[in-house]
């Protein structure tokens, strides 16, 4: 449980938000011409880093707008936030 | 020589003040070379280390921990033992698993508190009700004991469960299976521990796993905090950190890790004497022999190894556990803690060779994986002593990922299995 700054609506409860695991997962542009280990890759395979982790949240009870967030999955720290689209910024 | 405990024993040491009783474990350091390696000392572990040493004669084996065994999920989960799984690969799994409960306590030497209470889920709307009758039936066709029971038969099995027709989620029914229970964790880790050791598995507490050492596509040996031990089979069962040590080897897997939480109350006199579970509102309760009452919460949704958890994961848990339970509105509870679980996108466990000859994973049991913790460790010692699985684990492949075959029990089975 910890404090998320939403880039729309500023600092919120965490219980506000929607965890939508790893992020810079980019779809297939040709989903047609994927092998399975590929379809695989894409759809199930993770990272699940223990440390610094990017990833996708919501703010599914606030302005439900989808935003990126770099956290520390090693003790819940979250060390930046940026809108979908921008680029990450270096670790 | 392990001395075996009995009533005899107990009195001979009790005249000795209990001073001198043989160590279960041995303590020894990492031998250079071993024939396989397990890394993780959890139940899980040490039962597969004791399987590969009494049914594969593979007594050259150690098993390396990071912590003390037992110390991680082992020792942080509620106990619950049932095998009332919808498909059929899980019914095999989980009942082998089952059956081997049914007399460990016996074959170990070593009291686990096995105890068949029974587990009931709850059913709290129509569409419950359809999924478990199905289930049932889908119970009754693998040999699994199960029975539909009216809320006129829960209140009867469980009288200070609230059935008024009236709370938020009434009661239209449950499940019962008679031969699901409990047993006690910390001796299921110690029990294998102590079996294990006695054939001459070296159980080596306190060595965290830094690296995997491969030569091309096959597995030469692993670094750990005591040195480099060279080995060709390593069976990795990590629980919650298994993408950490496949990260070490160069492999992704479809896993997430996310903080799981339990509570207990107080100690109170006897008041319910099996394990209840309600899946719609997400309360699971039961009691344990201390008298404490076993909560367990559910996940929180981001990956996290933290080992904590959010506080409004425990209150919704409570929450449902006074609307069905309004007898307990005044205990207290005493403690709260996480494990990390690691869940796989159906829900259902890996126990698997992997692309790399020589490494086994043990791993994505997510939410529920004490109760399997004698079939698991059976099944995998199978399959890394034969380098192929074991029928009953042969559907609970890594390649199911790819080849879509999943064995799909999200929502199939009742809650936080």
């Amino acid at each position: 449980m910890f404090l998320i700054n939403c880039p729309y609506c500023g600092e919120r409860d965490q219980q506000e938000f929607k965890a939508g695991g790893e992020a810079h997962i980019e779809r297939p542009k040709q989903p047609t011409e994927l092998s399975d280990d590929e379809w695989a890759e894409y759809l199930f395979m993770r990272k699940n880093i223990k440390g610094v982790q990017f990833e996708r949240w919501n703010h599914a009870h606030g302005c439900r707008k989808w935003f990126n967030m770099v956290r520390d999955t090693s003790n819940d720290e979250i060390k930046a936030i940026y809108k979908m689209g921008e680029k990450p910024p270096s670790q | 020589m392990r001395n075996k405990y009995s009533v005899f024993s107990l009195i001979k040491n009790a005249l000795s003040y209990h001073e001198n009783w043989q160590r279960a474990w041995k303590d020894p350091a990492p031998k250079k070379e071993y024939d396989a390696i397990i890394v993780g000392g959890g139940g899980h572990g040490l039962a597969t280390a004791y399987y590969l040493a009494k049914k594969h004669n593979m007594n050259n084996i150690a098993v390396v921990e990071k912590g003390w065994i037992g110390g991680g999920n082992t020792g942080r989960n509620t106990t619950i033992i049932r095998s009332n799984y919808l498909w059929d690969a899980s019914a095999g799994l989980y009942d082998h698993a089952l059956k081997i409960w049914e007399g460990l306590s016996q074959e170990l030497n070593y009291n686990v508190m096995f105890s068949q209470r029974g587990v009931m889920n709850l059913a709290h709307n129509l569409q419950d009700v359809r999924d478990l009758k199905r289930r049932t039936h889908a119970n009754r066709l693998n040999g699994i004991d199960a029975v539909y029971l009216s809320t006129e038969e829960v209140k009867k099995f469980c009288p200070i469960i609230n059935t008024s027709p009236d709370i938020r989620y009434p009661v239209l029914g449950g499940t019962l299976q008679r031969r699901a229970g409990t047993a006690r964790h910390d001796a299921v880790a110690w029990g294998y521990a102590r079996g294990a050791d006695a054939m001459g598995v070296d159980i080596i507490q306190n060595c965290e796993v830094k690296g995997i050492k491969r030569n091309g596509d096959s597995v030469e040996g692993i670094e750990t905090t005591k040195g480099f031990i060279k080995t060709k089979k390593v069976g990795v069962v990590a629980a919650g950190h298994t993408s950490v040590i496949a990260n070490m080897a160069g492999l992704r897997l479809p896993l997430e890790s996310k903080p799981l939480q339990a509570l207990v109350s107080e100690p109170v006199k006897p008041i319910i004497d099996t394990v209840v579970m309600s899946n719609a509102v997400h309360a699971y309760v039961s009691q344990s022999d201390k008298g404490e009452l076993v909560i367990g919460a559910g996940t929180d949704d981001y990956v996290s190894y933290t080992q904590k958890g959010s506080h409004q994961i425990v209150e919704g848990t409570l929450n449902a556990i006074l609307e069905l339970y309004p007898i307990f509105s005044r205990m207290r509870m005493l403690r709260q803690w996480g494990g990390i679980v690691d869940i796989c996108p159906d829900a259902s466990p890996i126990l698997s060779k992997t692309s790399i000859k020589g490494l086994y994973f043990n791993c994505g049991w997510g939410t529920g994986g004490f109760k399997a913790t004698p079939g698991s460790g059976d099944l995998f010692a199978h399959t890394i002593a034969n380098d192929e699985p074991h029928k009953l684990n042969a559907a609970f492949n890594l390649n199911r990922f790819v080849s879509g075959d999943l064995v799909d029990e999200h929502g199939a089975a009742a809650v936080a299995h």
